[in-house]
């Protein structure tokens, strides 16, 4: 009896969180699925059920969803690349030669502390046209021909944006990688270096074998990350020009606000969710593969 | 041999100051733009302006309505993060150190948030807030965003409490104390580091959300700093020192928060990270 009693005690203090994870998690979870099947202004008593015509609608009409999810993929890319091979490159540096890491670390850490928000309206102000500090800089520079308004002209505005979204993020891998980079034994690189191995050879054969599961780590989190990027969007572009810089979070907004059809705002959301659940199963999957080579 | 290796240390230096510097940057121009004036903005390019426009700050805050969303916004943050601190330190408590039916099968509940992505969800948590009242109210704001940083914060709290020895939990039930004493003078004191974490990542996690702001809060009198931002960009597009201030006034807090407990952040998102 008193063996009941306690496990009841006990369980109380999980109620609370139990509580909270029901309503805004499960209850949300499964109410997606449910108004991915209806057609529904989001006010109306009634629902109207279509089936899967929601899916069958984006997967044959919505050639602006697939878009923003191919901005994405693009600016995911670019950030695979370049941000993370910046950040290994500087984390490798910082780790190898340089003093002051704590410095550099607080430094490059300062731009993902802040806000989406924040950031994409300060680099609104560089890009400007026409008061923008890039164009400025470009012209004092004497490459004035260069000069453009780089988030409303369609060639740049996405690579622009990209850049944004990169300068924010390469801190987080490099704070990352270069944890991973701190705890590899100092004796290996004496070790071969006594042996003779160059210092290309040591970063190739040692350090960067030594990295895979860290690369892979900070891969998931750019993609994800990165895919579901908004608040850098809607504080700069907010998708435009045209449809040149949305991205599949703008979509699922502009079909919930925009024009009021909530049950195509889940069924696109389920949709986005599942290319990131197998992007997620893939590297895990990859991963998995070379561990056990 | 020494020639090159000299060379690449001033080379891996420069790069990295560069990087430093590119950092840095945006952040001084942004407090130094906000003491131009409107006249002087775009065309006086000096980072240190020779008159500075204090009252650009005495405007943005009475004027642009920074003073209502910088209240709003301390109050989310103290309130989320104070929410998240107990529900999941009392979870995670129980979880470690208690025993009861079904609690790993909890466990990982709790955490799967962590783990799956649902992009619509937030379509979802709208209608729910709409059928339970909450839309445009603080409370529905509050919830959403307790229950967001539950699972990191379960996950790092429980990890935490299991390197706690189990004689010090014995030693106190003996004396007398029942499982809340135990949970409250023993276990939660010893986890303050832990609780720092959690504390830190949330309060930089709640200050800088937006999309639920957006969502949930219309009311000017409702909103936190990130949405208000938005909100005076849409209306005073051209006043540049003004926004800047008012963008500065976001950003203080977060960038001196930071300096002074970059180490526990920096851990935090290590651990995180390399668990996860």
């Amino acid at each position: 009896m008193s063996r009941i009693k306690d496990s009841i005690t006990s369980f109380l203090f999980v109620v609370p969180a139990l509580l909270m994870f029901i309503v805004f998690s499960v209850y949300p979870f499964l109410k997606v699925f449910q108004l991915s099947v209806f057609d529904w202004d989001g006010i109306a008593r009634t629902m109207k059920f279509i089936g899967l015509n929601n899916f069958k609608n984006i997967f044959t009409l919505d050639n602006a969803f697939w878009i923003s999810m191919r901005n994405a993929g693009f600016i995911t890319f670019l950030a695979l690349t370049f941000q993370n091979t910046l950040a290994f490159f500087l984390a490798h540096i910082v780790d190898s030669e340089i003093r002051g890491k704590n410095f550099y670390r607080t430094i490059f850490f300062l731009p993902p502390v802040l806000s989406g928000i924040v950031v994409g309206l300060i680099w609104n102000w560089i890009y400007n046209s026409d008061y923008g500090l890039l164009n400025k800089f470009l012209i004092w520079l004497g490459f004035s021909n260069l000069a453009r308004a780089w988030l409303s002209d369609p060639q740049t505005a996405l690579l622009s944006v990209s850049i944004i979204h990169m300068w924010k993020g390469f801190g987080w891998g490099f704070v990352i990688f270069l944890a991973g980079l701190q705890g590899i034994p100092r004796d290996l690189y004496e070790a071969a270096r006594v042996d003779g191995a160059s210092e290309t050879q040591i970063l190739t054969k040692i350090t960067i074998p030594i990295m895979i599961p860290i690369f892979f780590l900070v891969s998931i989190l750019t993609i994800l990350g990165t895919m579901q990027i908004y608040d850098i969007i809607v504080s700069t572009t907010g998708g435009g020009p045209g449809f040149h810089t949305e991205v599949p979070i703008t979509r699922i907004i502009a079909s919930m606000l925009g024009s009021s059809r909530f049950g195509y705002a889940c069924a696109q959301g389920i949709v986005f969710g599942l290319v990131l659940l197998f992007i997620s199963l893939l590297q895990i999957k990859l991963s998995q593969n070379l561990r056990s080579e | 041999m020494k020639n090159s290796s000299t060379g690449n240390y001033l080379f891996s230096n420069l790069i990295c100051i560069v990087v430093a510097i590119s950092c840095v940057f945006p952040l001084i121009w942004m407090i130094s733009s906000s003491l131009k004036t409107q006249q002087t903005v775009f065309s006086d390019m000096s980072i240190i302006p020779s008159n500075p426009q204090w009252q650009n700050y005495y405007i943005a805050w009475t004027k642009g309505n920074f003073g209502t969303y910088f209240f709003n916004s301390v109050f989310y943050t103290v309130v989320v993060v104070f929410g998240i601190i107990l529900i999941a330190s009392m979870s995670a408590y129980a979880i470690s150190k208690l025993h009861f039916f079904g609690k790993n099968f909890i466990f990982i509940l709790l955490i799967s948030t962590m783990m799956i992505p649902i992009p619509g969800a937030f379509v979802a948590l709208y209608v729910l807030l709409n059928k339970l009242g909450l839309v445009n109210t603080r409370i529905g704001y509050i919830l959403c965003q307790i229950n967001g940083g539950l699972a990191l914060g379960i996950f790092i709290l429980k990890t935490f409490f299991d390197k706690i020895p189990k004689e010090l939990e014995d030693a106190a039930r003996i004396d007398g104390c029942n499982k809340w004493q135990a949970y409250l003078h023993i276990a939660l004191p010893l986890a303050r580091p832990a609780i720092m974490v959690v504390a830190i990542f949330n309060v930089l996690a709640v200050w800088n959300e937006y999309l639920l702001a957006m969502l949930i809060l219309s009311d000017k009198s409702l909103m936190p700093l990130q949405r208000g931002l938005m909100v005076f960009q849409g209306a005073h597009i051209t006043q540049y020192p003004l926004l800047m201030a008012g963008i500065t006034i976001t950003t203080l807090p977060v960038v001196v928060i930071y300096l002074l407990m970059q180490r526990h952040i920096i851990s935090g998102i290590i651990a995180g990270a390399l668990k996860g």
